[in-house]
């Protein structure tokens, strides 16, 4: 069937598989691997992106349902060459290792800060339930989304 | 000032936090261009005869290039004889153990492949997957370690035993009848997943009589030594590239039987061919860790002195015993821990059962021996009533015993038991939690504190005459190059290698480029496990270093005219010349430029002597509902001495992740099966991987004892978080309810297993 996207701000028009998942669109078609499969029951959270500017696991979407829907993925989050204030944040506290999980969580802490500005270790903590790290033990997850949190360029996706 | 020893945050970030990084299945190198897809036929059940495989049904549907079973492999030799004895080495014992590369006509667990279909999308190889009808004849299953050392049911009928390796204890009382009080004691040390966020993935293309792999691996060389061996292919043959890796954690060490059949199909079939499994398939066919059995016995005296100990394990090392004798060797190398104790017992059987292969997991062996040992020590304490810091305390090596050989063998670097000890219970505040404990026991609060030790020592680079290679190459550019034999896969090699550079030879860091993992530049290398990088890779780069350096100062004395000893090379600047004159001042361009080639290089490997022993101690701090038997970790405060510490920010992401991966096996984390073998585990809505909401911030307090065995003073950091973390946690949860009667509880401790003990141990304090 035929597909009608906005990726990271492009469109991207094509013809795919009815049962093609959105993740397979945007690594396979848009040719952007940034945002990683990590499991098969939506529980890891590696491949979350932006879907209209909220966080979805984009192996649990398909890319159908996308379709003329505007999609954000890493690569589409720093403005001007500048990192996002989130990107920043895991830079300076040592928030990522491997790098694997990490394009799904800075997406995911970019819709938690969205909706809530100034959470609480605790909040933070809840909202990355569904993101699995194996390498941080999310401590420095963690403080890089309080950071980020505190940090004084605005955070928005 | 020297960089090494301050808090520089990673050169890898940047493009990992933009572009993302490029793992094996993100490679879009034109070699890989229209490279077909492969999907595993993998078994469905636990042990049987395979009495038939047809995949005429797959091979008619769209997109299906080929369906390849072992049938196919006629151009593979057999596997050489083995005597099917350990020789100490960590590579499967082969002989009557062999395992094939796709099942010949037995499968010995879920998830074994049987067959590899190969087609033009991912999406056509589920479906024509799907179709290969397999006929099993079922087997008889052997799962508990117990059932297995019997021999009842055999995996292996050429072998007459499902005993692979063993090692007994010496099994004399005499230490134990001279104890005051013997406590004894079956653990189960549950078996786990790996869970690298990126599954095992692999690539392969033969084009020219070449074989290029690229392999989500720890080790391209050792990758590459296997390669050349099961495919019978010389080493010049093959190229292995190993790309940016999602985690490894002692599963990707080398390559396995997966990666191997797809370089062998693309080699048989002429494709480019991909493959990168899916989650289901890693939890079934990825090694998984741990899996012991533990028998414990311990003795002492009254006033706290361990006189005696033994530990005999059983390990199961799943379906095919991949990597010999080695993780039980090391649980009883390191049984008697940080422990002065006049009389240690440690042996251990190895045996096959028909669950996935065991390997090397974060630890490997050594979580084992000191979640054996320090559970031991507490349930001694508590049989002669004595806090388990004090009888800790009272059976330390001394700090001036080091050198120490133990009385199984190892011989400890350094260590300071007792000082770090002394560090973990002050900063957590142990005396104010004991008193916070005795009023929440008093006032029967249902949310109960436990407060749990656990003082460690393990052993890094646990190999060391293997040793690791660097190779050096500075530009008339100015520019440095590094070649790394190690392999990094999170821990910040290319941050931490840079610094070593810059801080030798005073080329800024964002002029050094590193590299690793990729056969053709780099020939020869180990590779990454066993916390062994830094101090052999490290030290490796260290040495070529001071080799660059040593050859650049004699082009720079003849292009001073001077002699070498006066020449000087001035680290904060970069700049080479004569002692005390700066007008003469040459850059590093300009002395890589005097060379003939344009460029100084050096090219060495760096054995140490001896591996070393990072030691500590973790104190946990949990919450238990008595009424619900959940557990909620409220601190951790972790004392990790691992040496010298080089980059503050990279030590501390090591012990972070490997205290999560601790608490993980301590609360949560356990692969199971059901009674015939089927995974009950084998998705991640099943299994309890640890997330952030289950986990405090960590407290982590330093300590710095060098080792003399390197030049940089350094041990291994890599898996002391999570030797230390385990038993301190689990201990914290028998902690909080041993007033109420409790001695024990196995890992993972889940709310049901402590409601149940509690439950039990009031029903036998009523009795």
């Amino acid at each position: 069937m035929k597909v009608d996207l906005t990726v990271n701000g492009t469109n991207i028009t094509a013809d795919v598989e009815d049962r093609m998942l959105l993740v397979h669109f945007l690594r396979d078609v848009a040719n952007l691997t940034a945002t990683n499969v990590g499991c098969d029951t939506t529980s890891c959270g590696a491949c979350t992106v932006l879907l209209d500017g909220e966080s979805v696991k984009s192996c649990t979407v398909l890319a159908a349902q996308a379709s003329g829907h505007e999609v954000t993925t890493l690569e589409g989050l720093a403005t001007n060459g500048e990192m996002h204030p989130v990107q920043r944040a895991f830079h300076t506290e040592h928030g990522l290792q491997c790098g694997f999980c990490t394009p799904g969580m800075v997406m995911a802490i970019v819709s938690l800060l969205k909706e809530s500005p100034h959470p609480t270790e605790e909040q933070v903590r809840n909202g990355l339930e569904g993101n699995l790290c194996r390498c941080t033990g999310y401590h420095n997850i963690v403080r890089a989304a309080l950071a980020a949190a505190e940090a004084p360029a605005e955070v928005s996706a | 000032m020297s960089i090494l020893g301050t808090r520089v945050i990673r050169t890898e970030d940047p493009r990992l936090l933009t572009a993302g990084g490029v793992y094996v299945d993100d490679l879009r190198t034109p070699e890989l261009n229209g490279a077909a897809r492969v999907t595993f036929v993998r078994s469905p059940v636990a042990h049987a005869r395979i009495t038939g495989i047809d995949a005429s049904e797959a091979l008619a549907e769209p997109g299906v290039i080929a369906v390849l079973t072992v049938a196919d492999m006629d151009d593979l030799a057999p596997p050489p004889p083995s005597s099917g004895e350990w020789d100490g080495s960590p590579a499967p014992l082969g002989g009557p153990w062999a395992e094939p590369l796709l099942a010949i006509d037995t499968v010995r667990f879920v998830g074994e492949p049987v067959a590899v279909v190969i087609t033009d999308s991912g999406y056509q190889g589920e479906d024509a997957a799907d179709l290969v009808t397999v006929d099993y004849d079922p087997l008889p299953v052997v799962l508990e370690p117990t059932a297995a050392v019997s021999d009842e049911i055999l995996l292996f009928p050429a072998a007459d035993t499902n005993v692979c390796v063993a090692q007994a204890a010496s099994a004399d009382d005499t230490p134990f009848d001279a104890c005051d009080v013997v406590v004894e004691r079956d653990f189960v040390n549950q078996r786990v997943a790996c869970l690298p966020m990126e599954g095992r993935a692999a690539a392969a293309s033969f084009e020219n009589g070449r074989l290029t792999v690229w392999v989500s691996s720890q080790n391209a060389q050792v990758s590459r030594f296997i390669l050349a061996g099961a495919l019978g292919m010389a080493p010049e043959q093959l190229r292995v590239v190993v790309p940016d890796v999602g985690g490894g954690f002692g599963g990707k060490i080398g390559i396995d039987r997966d990666t191997i059949t797809l370089a062998w199909a693309a080699r048989k079939t002429g494709r480019a061919l991909r493959w990168a499994e899916t989650r289901s398939e890693n939890l079934v066919a990825m090694t998984q860790g741990r899996s012991q059995l533990q028998h414990i016995r311990i003795g002492g005296s009254r006033d706290g002195r361990i006189l005696a100990y033994r530990i005999d394990v059983i390990q199961d090392i799943g379906a095919y015993p991949r990597i010999g004798g080695l993780l039980p060797f090391l649980t009883c190398l390191m049984a008697p821990g940080v422990y002065d104790i006049p009389d240690v017992q440690a042996g251990f059987r190895q045996a096959v059962t028909n669950m996935t292969p065991i390997a090397a997991y974060r630890g490997a062996g050594r979580p084992e021996a000191t979640a054996a040992i320090e559970r031991a020590v507490d349930l001694f304490a508590a049989e002669i009533g004595m806090d388990p810091a004090e009888v800790r305390r009272r059976n330390f090596i001394a700090p001036d015993k080091f050198p120490f050989q133990t009385k199984t063998g190892a011989m400890y670097d350094t260590g300071r038991y007792e000082e770090a000890l002394d560090k973990a219970l002050a900063a957590a505040g142990y005396d104010q939690l004991r008193e916070e404990q005795r009023r929440r026991r008093a006032s029967g609060d249902p949310r109960q504190l436990g407060i749990g030790l656990s003082s460690y020592v393990e052993i890094t680079a646990p190999d060391p005459d293997a040793g690791e290679t660097a190779k050096i190459e500075v530009t008339d550019e100015g520019s440095a190059t590094v070649y790394t034999g190690s392999s990094a896969h999170g821990q910040g090699h290319h941050t931490a290698w840079a610094m070593l550079v810059q801080d030798e030879l005073g080329i800024p860091m964002d002029r050094i480029t590193v590299i690793h993992g990729d056969t053709d530049l780099i020939p020869v290398g180990v590779g990454t496990y066993g916390s062994r990088s830094l101090q052999l890779g490290g030290s490796a780069v260290h040495k070529a270093a001071i080799e660059v350096k040593d050859e650049a100062r004699r082009h720079a004395a003849e292009m001073l005219e001077a002699a070498e000893a006066d020449v000087v090379l001035d680290t904060s600047a970069g700049l080479w010349q004569v002692r005390g004159d700066p007008d003469t001042a040459l850059s590093w361009a300009e002395v890589a430029g005097h060379t003939s080639g344009g460029s100084l290089i050096a090219d060495v490997s760096f054995v140490q002597d001896r591996p070393t022993f990072p030691f500590g101690t973790h104190v946990s701090v949990v919450e238990v509902d008595t009424e619900t038997g959940q557990t909620k970790m409220v601190r951790h405060v972790a004392v990790d001495d691992a040496g010298i510490v080089m980059n503050p920010v990279l030590t501390e992401g090591q012990r972070h992740g490997g205290i999560a991966q601790g608490a993980a096996q301590a609360l949560l984390e356990e692969v199971l099966y059901d009674a015939d073998g089927n995974p009950l585990t084998s998705t991640l809505a099943d299994y309890a991987a640890i997330s952030a909401p289950d986990l405090p911030s960590f407290e982590l307090a330093d300590s710095e004892t060098p080792t003399d065995l390197n030049p940089l003073g350094v041990k291994g950091i890599g898996e002391a978080g999570t030797i230390g973390a385990t038993p301190a946690i689990q201990n914290a949860v028998i902690d909080a309810v041993a007033h109420l009667g409790v001695r024990h509880i196995d890992m993972p401790t889940t709310p049901q297993r402590v409601w149940t003990a509690i439950n039990e141990a009031q029903k036998a304090s009523h009795q």
